[in-house]
């Protein structure tokens, strides 16, 4: 085997040793990446800071711990932003694994601003069968909801009061690391034409782009990319702070910066591998 | 009568659902109320149905000691673990700070994460060996990875360029590509609800 088919036939470990390698000693020496923010990401970002104060926004938190890195942030964000205009939460999830996940924010964004359950969000819980279950909240919240996570009757919260379905929220915001996204596209914005939403996972954002040039969905998020930008627009306003560690989609872009240069690397590797042995074959 | 019944019920509630969608009438939307009433309480079965499903063919594999049967019995004592630790008298299980929440942060946050961070590695592997200029589709397919995946990359000046181009790309071709796959999906969805609600499909019923 010749130099060139050595570049072009590299042994694996190889590759999984540099990527090893490239992604923890950017998490040791992290850097600044520069930003820019798409429009699809300001729009929604744009759209909470034309909010008032007592408007219900709600957030349909759609994902697993395996997607955590990349969608975590925007529930984070989302919230931080909300709650500091006071703005109320109606959370619910369609994902089994996500009521952990929604948990783990609301109780800690909630006392991170002094926020009430009941008051000032409510967590309606986690119900199967995503398309049934948007359907019947375009009803009513009460028809799959009738007590929320913590298993109270939603008519106890204050919060509540006057809120039946997705006409008396501002609008939905889906956070999704599967194909719960088209139920909500399909059923909350197309049959009840509730405004809407969406954040979704790097290599889920280009299937949405239709629905955004179409108007059905008013913004996207895309992946930890997508995440950092709304995070970068939410400190430079104040609503979330570095010092605080509340950062975590924009701390983590160097390494996704670094591991990406890699995977580039080892292509045009193997392509140049690929053409020269090429070449060399013709010549013979 | 074991496929008749099934079939009028299909045909009935599926053409029901489909014209009360056209007809903005009081009475309509009471009965689309209750019919959803009716498709969660069906759900809650169909949960049921997969626990016992899953219990069954598990404890039959370790029951017969078949490869792997090891992992089964890893995963009933994790559903039994999990579910006796959800019902630990005087604790709010859902609740942040409960044994069955500690146990979901500890245990399962970090193994699904790891489980999904292998794929950064095989990715690249992928990209490697898969990513090859041998034709003109394949080397438009390899620009097009290239310019997306540089879009995070901060290039200087030429950072604008890249921008652009990965716009382009996401919202043109792109863009084009999915839309005619999005209506191909609807039309084959409107094609298998119309055969199965005029009878012309009926594996769901089971075997044929």
């Amino acid at each position: 085997m010749n130099f060139y088919e050595r570049m072009m036939n590299l042994d694996r470990r190889w590759i999984y040793l540099v990527i090893g390698l490239v992604v923890v000693i950017t998490a040791i020496f992290p850097f600044d990446v520069p930003l820019y923010v798409t429009p699809e990401v300001r729009s929604i970002y744009d759209y909470i800071e034309s909010l008032n104060p007592g408007d219900v926004l709600m957030i349909g938190v759609d994902y697993a711990p395996e997607v955590m890195a990349e969608l975590h942030p925007m529930t984070y964000a989302i919230s931080r932003q909300c709650f500091k205009k006071d703005v109320k939460l109606l959370l619910c999830c369609l994902h089994q694994n996500g009521p952990g996940m929604v948990e783990q924010v609301i109780s800690q964004v909630s006392k991170e601003y002094n926020k009430v359950n009941g008051v000032d969000y409510v967590y309606l819980g986690y119900k199967p069968y995503p398309a049934i279950t948007i359907l019947a909240m375009g009803q009513n919240f009460r028809i799959p909801f009738p007590e929320d996570y913590y298993g109270k009757p939603l008519d106890s919260y204050p919060m509540m009061r006057g809120l039946t379905n997705f006409s008396n929220v501002k609008a939905i915001i889906n956070i999704s690391g599967g194909s719960g996204t088209e139920y909500w596209i399909n059923y909350a914005n197309g049959r009840y034409n509730a405004k809407l939403a969406i954040g979704v996972t790097g290599v889920m954002t280009s299937d949405y782009y239709p629905f955004l040039q179409s108007g059905q969905i008013f913004g996207l998020i895309g992946g930890m990319k997508g995440a950092s930008e709304y995070e970068y627009l939410a400190e430079k306003a104040g609503y979330i702070s570095k010092a605080k560690n509340q950062l975590s989609a924009y701390k983590t872009m160097p390494i996704q910066t670094t591991s990406h240069l890699v995977v580039i690397f080892f292509i045009v590797v193997g392509n140049i591998g690929f053409f020269m042995s090429k070449k060399k074959k013709s010549r013979i | 009568m074991r496929r008749t019944l099934p079939f009028a019920l299909v045909t009935g509630v599926g053409f029901f659902m489909l014209v009360q969608y056209f007809i903005p009438k009081e009475e309509f939307e009471i009965a689309y109320e209750w019919i959803l009433d009716w498709t969660i309480v069906i759900g809650c079965f169909a949960m049921l149905l997969g626990l016992w499903s899953l219990t069954r063919v598990n404890i039959s594999k370790v029951q017969r000691k078949t490869p792997g049967w090891g992992y089964s019995l890893i995963a009933i004592a994790g559903l039994v673990f999990m579910l006796l630790v959800g019902f630990i008298p005087g604790q709010k299980s859902l609740e942040r700070g409960s044994t069955f929440m500690l146990l979901f942060e500890y245990i399962y946050i970090p193994i699904q994460a790891t489980m999904f961070s292998l794929l950064a590695f095989y990715i690249a592997s992928a990209a490697y060996r898969a990513f090859r200029a041998r034709t003109v589709l394949a080397t438009i397919l390899l620009l097009s990875a290239i310019v997306i995946m540089l879009r995070l990359v901060p290039l200087g000046p030429l950072s604008a360029v890249n921008q652009w181009l990965a716009n382009f790309i996401l919202t043109v071709p792109n863009m084009a590509a999915k839309r005619a796959f999005w209506i191909g999906v609807g039309l084959g969805v409107t094609a298998t609800s119309l055969k199965i609600l005029l009878g012309i499909e009926r594996t769901y019923m089971g075997r044929d």
